[in-house]
């Protein structure tokens, strides 16, 4: 009996034997979702430590138009982000999440051009995905020129600054004084926008690849465009992370 | 040797299709839009903070729903790998609850 090989007929174990794709769909998609899934995890562990920070440290009480920054209190993100390009010189006090939300739907947009080039991609026309990945690519540059300026923004400060512990006047922030409130309130805005940040420019960078490789030929000759399929999960992901970042960063 | 593959046709747009991306773009603009009335326009007093939070996780999640589920297309693909992906993401949620109310349990000891 030991030595009687015994083959399986079954279906069932056959679909994993290789050469299928049991969940119809490719190797590479497949590992894609796999990647994203554990990046997930590395963004909701940012975000759900900005939870923890945030609630481990006095809320401001009071009515929102009496708000002053202080090292006292977490704060207020519409109070914090509320400026915009130019928004000085117009003399425009407050915008509040103006320049955020012209960021999100950037990125919405772009994502949107990113599925049109998938769709592109199926029927083969080439010139069409290498117009919508263009488009795509500029979105992610302008989404990434505004991140700049925000960060710039939020690094030299109001005018007025805020008041530390020590009595001193402190305009803007770094990783360990801030003027807004909590150190770690900067800490946390840097890391979380900056690891996001540092996503969309790899999808840039990854998006340009794919650009080029289909200007040149390559997935046209090969005979798909599964490429741009795959990238393309890349940089909705991306957008699906800011989505979160709005909410829990900005908007709660 | 760069030959023209003759057997590469370009087929044409299905309009239906194009205007669903579309339709998707639009519900996730204005799901944003009215996350800013409620942020900005709508008062405390009207609308509880607690209140709003739970909104917004609400209009969140349905903004990943389309970015997941019509972009990356997961909502037509194989039941199996829709759940390989799903069930993981448990652990967040799971996650989401310790943290939030470790958070609060380390303000009660500081702050007495």
């Amino acid at each position: 009996m030991a030595s009687t090989a015994v083959v399986v007929e079954d279906d069932k174990r056959n679909v994993w034997g290789g050469g299928v794709e049991p969940m119809k769909a490719s190797y590479g998609k497949l590992m894609m979702w796999f990647f994203l899934l554990s990046d997930a995890f590395t963004f909701s562990a940012l975000l759900i430590t900005y939870g923890l920070i945030r609630f481990k440290n006095p809320a401001y009480e009071g009515s929102v138009e009496d708000f002053t920054f202080s090292q006292e209190w977490w704060p207020i993100p519409e109070k914090v982000f509320e400026a915009f390009p130019g928004s000085h010189a117009l003399g425009i006090e407050s915008a509040p999440l103006v320049f955020v939300g012209i960021m999100t739907f950037i990125l919405i947009l772009s994502s949107v051009t990113m599925v049109l080039g998938v769709e592109a991609g199926h029927r083969m026309d080439k010139k069409a995905v290498e117009k919508w990945m263009l488009w795509t690519i500029l979105g992610g540059i302008t989404f990434l020129g505004c991140q700049a300026w925000e960060w710039s923004h939020f690094i030299h400060g109001t005018e007025g600054g805020g008041r530390l512990l020590d009595g001193s006047i402190f305009h803007g922030a770094n990783l360990s004084t801030n003027q807004y409130g909590p150190p770690n309130f900067a800490a946390l805005f840097f890391f979380i926008t900056g690891f996001h940040g540092f996503h969309v420019f790899s999808g840039v960078v990854l998006n340009f690849l794919i650009f080029y490789q289909t200007t040149v030929g390559i997935l046209e000759r090969r005979g798909h465009y599964e490429m741009v399929e795959k990238v393309g999960l890349y940089w909705h992901f991306v957008d699906l992370v800011w989505v979160f970042v709005f909410t829990f960063f900005y908007l709660v | 040797m760069e030959q023209e593959t003759p057997e590469i046709q370009v087929q044409p747009a299905d309009k239906a299709k194009i205007w669903g991306i579309w339709k998707v773009m639009l519900i996730l603009a204005a799901v944003t839009t009215v996350e800013f009335i409620i942020a900005l326009a709508i008062p405390l007093s009207v609308m509880p903070q607690p209140v709003k939070v739970y909104v917004y996780i609400a209009l969140t999640i349905v903004k990943a729903f389309y970015i997941v589920g019509e972009f990356m297309h997961l909502s037509h693909e194989r039941k199996s790998l829709i759940w390989s992906i799903l069930l993981p993401t448990l652990f967040i949620v799971f996650m989401l609850f310790i943290f939030l109310f470790q958070g609060a349990k380390i303000y009660e000891v500081l702050m007495g």
